[in-house]
């Protein structure tokens, strides 16, 4: 039992939690600017292995860690444009066509590292972000390590969170998101251009996405392989819904996920011979199920979430 | 001396396919005047103003606009943003808001530039204020619009035009959705914004409001223009024939024959369901060969009583019997066998299907019987005879019985249902604000086609807001308030009225 407090009072605990939830930090920023916009994009578990595979190819090909950053949003917004054109401009279904950006992303995307790496058979190594070391600060004691020596990748998640909440509560623009998510109409009517902003909400919420793909390339691990994203994305898209499309609930949403997964893996190790470790890796899902039980029941979904607008028809 | 005309629309003319919806109409708008349009449904009032807006481009005509210096402007056809760019603001029937959304950020959508860091709404908050001095129209800048009433989101689109300095204002069925008492204040509003300068059209086809509040009135039928005159040289009969293109048929009353009593309700409870009144110790009964007409402003118990009776809400006590026969376990099912047909007060939502053809929702309250089904299998054929015969007896018109119901008009909807609902012969009939929304030939076939069940020796229970309508086809009135329903013991409406208020103890 000493043990298991023990966990909670150690700083690698915390620093793992917020190292394992930078990715999901990226993604339900992601999804959440799409949704907030009216647009599911179930694209999402394609575009993080879109921008996982780019970001690692660009700096391999020798661009540098923050070109390689551009290169994966870039490639996220080129794939929310295309869910964009599919379910904004011709009004196609947001499931079909998001599902359809996942398979086409995941595969484009191992298809090109074949293409590029026909005859590899161990990953070619990038050099990654390093953890950061700012005097004095990575050197407080328990603060240092868990938010003081973590990557740049990790800070650039959390000024995401600042500037999506400061962009939706603090601009006319966010204003403007929020209300095309709820009623086009009223958008419309204002002589605003529904399409124009869900466009760009998809877009950028994509090319977020791909972020969250890139930070396992570039800071978590320092190579590609298939199937690392092994369903984040999907965990993204439920933590919205938790998160109940608020920014700052999104990043505790995120956090507490990472918490999950990073007790397990200290479980594991301390329990792991006597309850078979597949319990353990099953435990932050179900634990992320109850906790959406609880709080989706009352989520308040944006009322025009899934419904394609068309000029000319009330 | 400035040119008295605001606002010309000329030769305004749109085709749909073989349909012409607007023919050539000519409208005058003057200086600080009311007009309003006046005309059944399909009559092409929102087709003209669709074409005055920018929203449809017409096939001819054009619209022409004069700024305070009086210099015209032709505005280019198809263009939303000319008519905006011309100050002219509109509040649609179906309210343009953003829900989760405040007030404020609602009037202000589309005012403030997108991209700008921060904002600034503290001159924005000076002008509502000063705004809501002058109109009267008062609501809560900071509450979510998703938490006001229907009147308070009215007044909030009202603002929004005024906010954006509108110098004509087109108002579509305002009153639709209000209660008499909303709809009075909304008119007053609206009279000190015209002693201001506003210039009003504004639509309905309501005539006692057309009355009471516009200076002119124009009457448009099937996409003409069939009159135009000052309001206090219109007579009533005259409008509307101008309206329907002949005299309108108002059924007689004659005073029905009440015969054995079919339902009766004794001392029934019901809980407050979904932030509506339940019902406090309900007591009626109700015979065949009467109509009992419910008065009272919605939203006093209305919902849980239409419920009880249709089988959705349970009582908590008390005992419901349907021909002496005790409803232990009421449902809906149970209900529509014991012989109850419902004309639900949603007819989009509750009515109809709306996916499912017109022929398959004429049958959809009667699956089981063998001439739509035999042993699980639908008979088509049966079924397309049964709609050829109903569509052709209840005159209901659309694009054909395999048509999707939701394409069918609102007037044709409510024909539907009560092709539905009378065709298996009730006891009794629910008709739940069975002509709200419904133009007037429409509505006299809904009256007709009750009287009609009536004399044939089913019981009507008519739940009505609108007390001409109660007064037109009641044989007994009762008024419901804060859950309970009592007897009105006169015709009267100041009496009527009072109780609708809860001014006598029940």
């Amino acid at each position: 039992m000493m043990d298991f407090v023990n966990i909670f009072l150690s700083d690698s605990f915390w620093a793992a939690s917020l190292r394992i939830a930078t990715p999901l930090i990226f993604g339900v920023l992601g999804a959440l600017l799409c949704e907030r916009s009216g647009v599911l994009n179930l694209g999402i578990e394609g575009i993080f292995v879109v921008g996982a595979m780019t970001g690692w190819m660009a700096v391999w090909l020798g661009m540098g860690l923050w070109g390689g950053i551009v290169v994966a949003a870039l490639s996220g917004a080129l794939f929310g444009l295309f869910h964009g054109i599919l379910t904004v401009i011709f009004g196609l279904s947001q499931h079909v066509s998001g599902l359809g950006i996942t398979l086409f992303g995941t595969s484009a995307a191992s298809f090109a590292y074949r293409t590029a790496l026909p005859q590899v058979s161990s990953p070619p190594r990038i050099e990654p972000f390093r953890a950061l070391d700012i005097p004095i600060l990575s050197d407080l004691p328990f603060i240092g390590p868990v938010l003081f020596q973590q990557t740049a990748m990790t800070w650039l998640a959390l000024f995401m969170v600042a500037l999506v909440w400061w962009v939706m509560e603090k601009t006319a623009l966010g204003v403007a998101i929020k209300a095309v998510g709820d009623n086009p109409d009223a958008v419309n009517a204002q002589g605003l251009s529904v399409i124009k902003l869900r466009m760009g909400s998809v877009i950028a919420g994509s090319a977020l996405m791909a972020l969250g793909g890139a930070f396992l390339t570039m800071s978590a691990f320092d190579a590609f392989f298939f199937g690392m994203v092994n369903g984040r994305g999907w965990i993204c898209i439920a933590l919205v819904i938790f998160a109940s499309w608020q920014p700052g609930k999104a990043l505790m949403g995120a956090l507490l996920f990472g918490m999950f997964d990073a007790l397990q893996v200290r479980l594991q190790t301390q329990a792991g011979a006597v309850i078979p470790g597949q319990i353990f890796l099953m435990a932050p899902y179900v634990l992320s199920i109850i906790a959406l039980v609880i709080v989706a029941r009352k989520a308040d979904y944006p009322r025009a979430l899934l419904t394609p607008w068309f000029k000319g028809q009330r | 001396m400035t040119n008295p005309l605001i606002l010309s629309l000329r030769g305004m003319t749109k085709r749909f396919g073989s349909v012409v919806a607007s023919d050539a109409i000519d409208l005058d708008l003057q200086r600080g005047e009311v007009l309003a349009l006046l005309g059944e449904n399909g009559a092409g009032k929102t087709t003209l103003m669709n074409m005055l807006f920018g929203q449809y481009t017409p096939d001819a005509g054009t619209v022409h606009v004069w700024d305070d210096t009086d210099h015209e402007t032709v505005l280019p056809a198809g263009q939303p943003q000319a008519a905006i760019d011309a100050r002219i603001g509109m509040v649609h029937q179906h309210f343009t808001l953003a829900e989760n959304l405040s007030v404020l950020d609602n009037i202000l959508l589309g005012a403030e530039p997108l991209f700008r860091l921060g904002r600034h709404t503290r001159d924005a908050r000076e002008k509502l204020t000063r705004l809501m001095d002058d109109s009267g129209l008062i609501a809560p800048l900071d509450t979510r619009v998703g938490d006001l009433t229907v009147g308070e989101r009215q007044r909030v689109e009202i603002l929004k035009a005024l906010y954006r300095d509108v110098r004509i204002l087109v108002l579509d069925e305002p009153t639709a959705v209000l209660t008499p008492q909303e709809a009075d204040t909304m008119f007053a509003s609206m009279r000190a914004m015209v002693d201001r300068g506003l210039s009003v059209i504004f639509i309905s086809h309501k005539l006692h409001e057309v009355q009471a509040f516009s200076d002119r009135i124009a009457v448009l039928r099937h996409g003409r223009k069939t009159g135009e005159m000052a309001t206090k040289d219109a007579d009533t009969g005259s409008i509307i024939r101008m309206m329907v293109g002949e005299d309108l048929e108002v059924p007689p009353r004659v005073a029905g024959v009440p015969k054995k009593p079919i339902l009766e309700l004794k001392d029934i409870h019901t809980l407050n369901a979904g932030g509506g009144q339940g019902l406090s110790g309900l007591n009626l009964t109700v015979h065949g060969g009467e109509i009992v007409g419910i008065a009272g402003i919605s939203g006093n118990g209305q919902s849980a009583f239409a419920g009880l009776v249709s089988g959705l809400v349970q009582p908590q006590s008390g005992a419901i019997s349907v021909n002496g026969k005790a409803m232990l376990k009421p449902s809906p099912k149970a209900m529509l066998d014991a012989g109850i047909g419902r004309i639900p007060e949603d007819r989009h939502h509750d009515g109809i299907v709306s996916a499912m053809s017109v022929a398959e929702n004429l049958v959809i309250e009667r699956l089981d019987a063998p001439d739509v089904q035999t042993r699980g299998f639908l008979r088509k054929s049966q079924i397309a005879e049964n709609a050829q015969d109903l569509t052709q007896k209840y005159d209901v018109r659309g694009p054909g019985i395999e048509a999707r119901s939701a394409l069918l008009s609102g007037g044709n909807i409510q024909k539907l249902i009560l092709a539905r609902v009378l065709e298996t012969d009730p006891d009794l009939i629910l008709a739940n604000q069975p002509t709200r929304g419904l133009d007037f030939k429409a509505a006299s076939e809904v009256s007709r086609r009750l009287f009609e069940a009536r004399d044939r020796g089913a019981g009507v229970i008519l739940i009505s807001e609108d007390l001409d309508e109660v007064l037109a086809l009641a044989d007994r009135i009762l008024v419901m308030h804060n859950g309970h329903l009592v007897e009105a013991d006169s015709r009267d409406r100041t009496v009527i009225g009072l109780m609708m208020a809860g001014g006598r103890a029940a």
